[in-house]
Parts: C-alpha cells; structure tokens; sequence
C-alpha cells in the first residue's frame, strides 16, 4: 500500500453522467487536499453485477484489465475510485488473483497481459478518511455544518463481503459518520446504514426496488435526519431519483411526505471548503438540495460561524 | 414447498447440485436452515422460495426446481445473507451460481432482469463502457416497458447527464475479445 495521496484513478461509467455530481465534489474535494489522481488510461466497464450473474470469468476479466492498465502505468500508485460498485468489482478481481499464484496466472491469461495484483483499490470513502487526509480537511474548512443532522448510507458494496472489502465495519460502519462530524454535521444514529437501496433492480423491476428506496427514507425520517449522505453513484440515483416518485406513490396512500435530500458525502465536505453548489454538481440533483445546504451553511450569525469554524478546525 | 417425494430426484439433478456448489464455493449441507439469511434479505417479499428454501432445494437435490425459481434473478447481491450466515454459507454467490446455470440452460424466469442484463454485457461488448441512456432505451424497447423513466429523461438531459455522445474505449476491439475469451470458458473457472 503506497502511503502518498497520488493514485490511479478508475472514474467509472457513471462518472460523467448520472455520477456527475460525485465526480465533480469529489475531484474538488481532492485537489484542495493534494489527493493526486492519474486517470487510468483507457479503463473500461468493471461489469458490476450484470457480470456476476453472467460469468465468473467475465466478473473477474473485466476489472482486472484496468487494474493491470492501472499496473502497466505506474507500478508503485494504488487504484482509488468513487463509485461504489466499481470498487467492489475490483477489489473483488484483485482479491481472487490474490488468493494464489495459480489464480493470478489465470487472471494473466484471461486478460492477455501482465498483472501482479500488489496494487490495492481503495474508495474515495476510505481515501477521504485516512487520519492525514482528515487534517487536511479540517485545514482546508472556511465554514462548517452548523450541526446538519446527516445520516450516513453506505449501501452494500463498501463493506460487504468484508473479507474482500477489508473496510470499516459489516454492520455499522463509521467512517462517513466521522467525516459529517469532522466538518460539523450531526451524524444521526439510524438503522439502515447498510441495508440495500435496490439499486441493482432500479430500472429491471421499479417496483421492487421503490420498496428498499422507501424503508430507507422512512427510517431516515423517523430518526430526524434533515439529509442523507451517500458514497455510491447508484444509491444515490435511486434515492434522489425516486423521492418525488414515491412521495406520489406515499400521498396516495395517505402516508407522510418525504423531503430529505440526498448528498455525495464529498458534497457535504466540499461545501465547507467553499465549494460551490455549481463546482460540486449540489445544482444537479433531482430532489431539491440548495435550499437546505444554504441554510446549513448559515445557520448560526456571523460570529458564530467564525467561532465554530475555530472550534472545529482545533 | 409442501411433501416432496426425494425418489424423484434424479441423478442429473444431484450432478447438477454438485457442480452449483462447487462454482459457488459452498457445501450446502453447511447450512442449517436457520433461517437468518432470509430474515434479513431485502428481496425476500418478492421471492418464491426465500434464500433458505433455495439451499434446501439444492440440499435435497431438487434442483430443476430452484432451476425454475425466481429468486435467484430477484436477488439484488446485497450480500447481507452471506454477511450474516453463522454458518459462513456463501447464499449470494450460490444464488448467482443457480442463475449462471439457468442461464446455461436457456432457463429465464425473469424475463426482465434477463434482457437488463444481457444489453449491459452488449454494451460493454461493444464499446467497453456502459452507455446508461442506450441501456435504459434499449431496455425499454426489448422488455416493452416503453415509457418507463421518460418522464425523467428531458431532466437528466439538462442536468448534462445523459446526452448524445457515446462513452467508449479506445481499444474496442481488445476490450471486445476480452469478453468472448472470458465467456468461451463456459463458466468453468480454471
């Protein structure tokens, strides 16, 4: 594991599009701490789930590639991403040519190239809350989050199988919690930090999936939560995407109305370091998120703010 | 499930149980039917047989029945079953096994992530990248849920999102010969 803040970088396919936001707080985020990402060239698709219930060979094939692009590159960079399901993908790669050296001949000649697997894969999550990175953002805070009362989802992919992901906890991870908290959030205690939003069936079976979106919400708005932070591209279609829908759905039925938006935790962070909503994508999202990231921002006076910037900067 | 008479269950199906535990990495009798994986599995309200019944079927060897279920294309590999088996019994990766296999087979008991699934791969196939305005479009097309999310496309268009460029590799033709190579092997892993 290199020790330094440059990495190769994997965007994804939903990077540039429905991840747009993700990508731009993200990237912000990273060049106001010095985190270096070198694009790796010519990456492709890591096939996410469509491959696993296809192939295991194309499940393993696919994101092994890039990994080895990312290798032929720059031997000595680890691989970071942002999208969640990517992550997953590859690390799961690495993890099976890990396991022997006979899996990591197979890996080679499935791919036709070199590929060592010494590289790890890390996500923005976990690049993000690595103790150095952790003081670069608070040095890099101008404001703070005035206590928003944030619940974090992590969703599926960042923490299970943990023997694969080697991150945080199964059951209750922490670390998005943490960085809410280091800039001045309200982490909220809930229950469906790890529990699946259906992302993988949101355009396969809707209805379905509106089901895992909804428990979500409700559980969130039970606990108080004022916003939902998010580190995956694909939960965070599938909540911001299909709030209005199932408020619909929930009107009908004579059922509290939902209204929380949803936040990249890169978002969240990018905004105290005086991000604007433009440069971090807040202006793209599907459920309105300006009006209560503004009053975030501005919740206290003046002297307040300036007061509890230095508090939270110590 | 309610009587099952074991004698029907024939020797192509042990075979077949056999080898979905094997590409699976699991030994079915492991599991003692305590049913946690089904307890917590977010798909369960939509399932025939609930993650527990999918292990028994294979456990007795009545597989052209789990052959047959919905289940395993209903599962959303959340993988919160494996996470919590006591037992350590890898449900997801047996799900996706007995889906891969139905596969094989030409079964499909679930028209629609069937066709999702399959125009993912194509695309990939084709230009190395998931292009998601054409597999949403596609989808709608071949599944004939032909209005589905159009109401948020002109949004997502705005938003920049999706637009009219293509996403693609360079080197199509290696990412293109990666996919067949890996999908000649038949599912077999070394």
């Amino acid at each position: 594991m290199s020790s330094t803040n440059r990495f190769a970088y994997f965007p994804g396919c939903s990077a540039d599009s429905t991840g747009i936001s993700f990508t731009k707080s993200a990237e912000f985020v990273c060049k106001r701490i010095g985190i270096e990402l070198v694009e790796i060239p010519d990456w492709c698709c890591c096939g996410t789930s469509a491959a696993l219930v296809t192939d295991k060979n194309l499940a393993v094939a696919l994101p092994a590639r890039s990994l080895a692009l990312a290798e032929k590159m720059d031997a000595d960079l680890d691989v970071a991403t942002g999208c969640a399901g990517c992550f997953n993908s590859l690390k799961s790669a690495r993890h099976f040519a890990k396991q022997s050296e006979d899996n990591r001949a197979y890996v080679e000649d499935l791919i036709d190239m070199p590929y060592s697997a010494s590289n790890d894969v890390f996500s923005f999550l976990e690049i993000m809350h690595r103790p150095e990175n952790q003081e670069l953002i608070k040095n890099n805070m101008v404001t703070t989050l005035h206590g928003l009362k944030v619940a974090s989802y992590y969703g599926c992919a960042l923490v299970r199988p943990s023997k694969v992901c080697e991150f945080d906890d199964t059951e209750d991870p922490r670390s998005m919690d943490e960085l809410i908290e280091l800039v001045g959030g309200e982490a909220i205690d809930w229950g469906y930090k790890v529990e699946c939003c259906g992302g993988s069936h949101n355009i396969s079976d809707p209805k379905a999936a509106k089901k895992l979106t909804e428990r979500i919400y409700e559980d969130a708005m039970i606990n108080g939560a004022e916003a939902i932070a998010v580190a995956c591209p694909l939960c965070f279609l599938n909540l911001d995407m299909r709030e209005k829908e199932l408020n619909a759905i929930r009107e009908a039925e004579g059922k509290s109305l939902f209204n929380i938006p949803t936040y990249y935790f890169t978002e969240l962070l990018g905004m105290t370091m005086g991000g604007s909503f433009k440069e971090l994508g807040i202006d793209k999202h599907f459920w309105p998120a300006e009006d209560i990231a503004k009053q975030a921002l501005s919740a206290r006076t003046q002297s307040d703010d300036t007061a509890e910037a230095k508090e939270v900067a110590k | 499930m309610d009587t099952t008479n074991l004698s029907n269950v024939t020797n192509a199906e042990l075979e077949a149980a056999d080898r979905i535990g094997k590409e699976a990495g699991v030994r079915f009798d492991d599991c003692y039917q305590c049913g946690k994986c089904s307890a917590g599995c977010p798909m369960a309200h939509a399932m025939d047989y609930v993650p527990r019944q999918v292990i028994r079927l294979l456990q007795l060897g009545i597989v052209d029945e789990a052959l047959n279920a919905k289940s395993p294309w209903i599962c959303a590999h959340c993988m919160v079953c494996s996470a919590r088996c006591p037992q350590g019994v890898d449900i997801t990766a047996t799900m996706l096994s007995v889906r891969r296999e139905a596969k094989r087979r030409g079964l499909r008991p679930d028209k629609e992530a069937d066709i999702f699934d399959d125009i993912f791969i194509g695309n990939v196939r084709s230009f190395g990248k998931s292009n998601e305005a054409i597999l949403a479009a596609k989808y709608n097309l071949l599944s004939g849920h032909l209005m589905q999310d159009m109401l948020n496309a002109p949004k997502m268009a705005a938003r920049g999102m999706i637009g009219p460029k293509i996403h693609s590799v360079k080197d199509k033709e290696a990412v293109k010969k990666l996919v067949d190579k890996a999908l000649s092997k038949g599912g077999e892993q070394k």
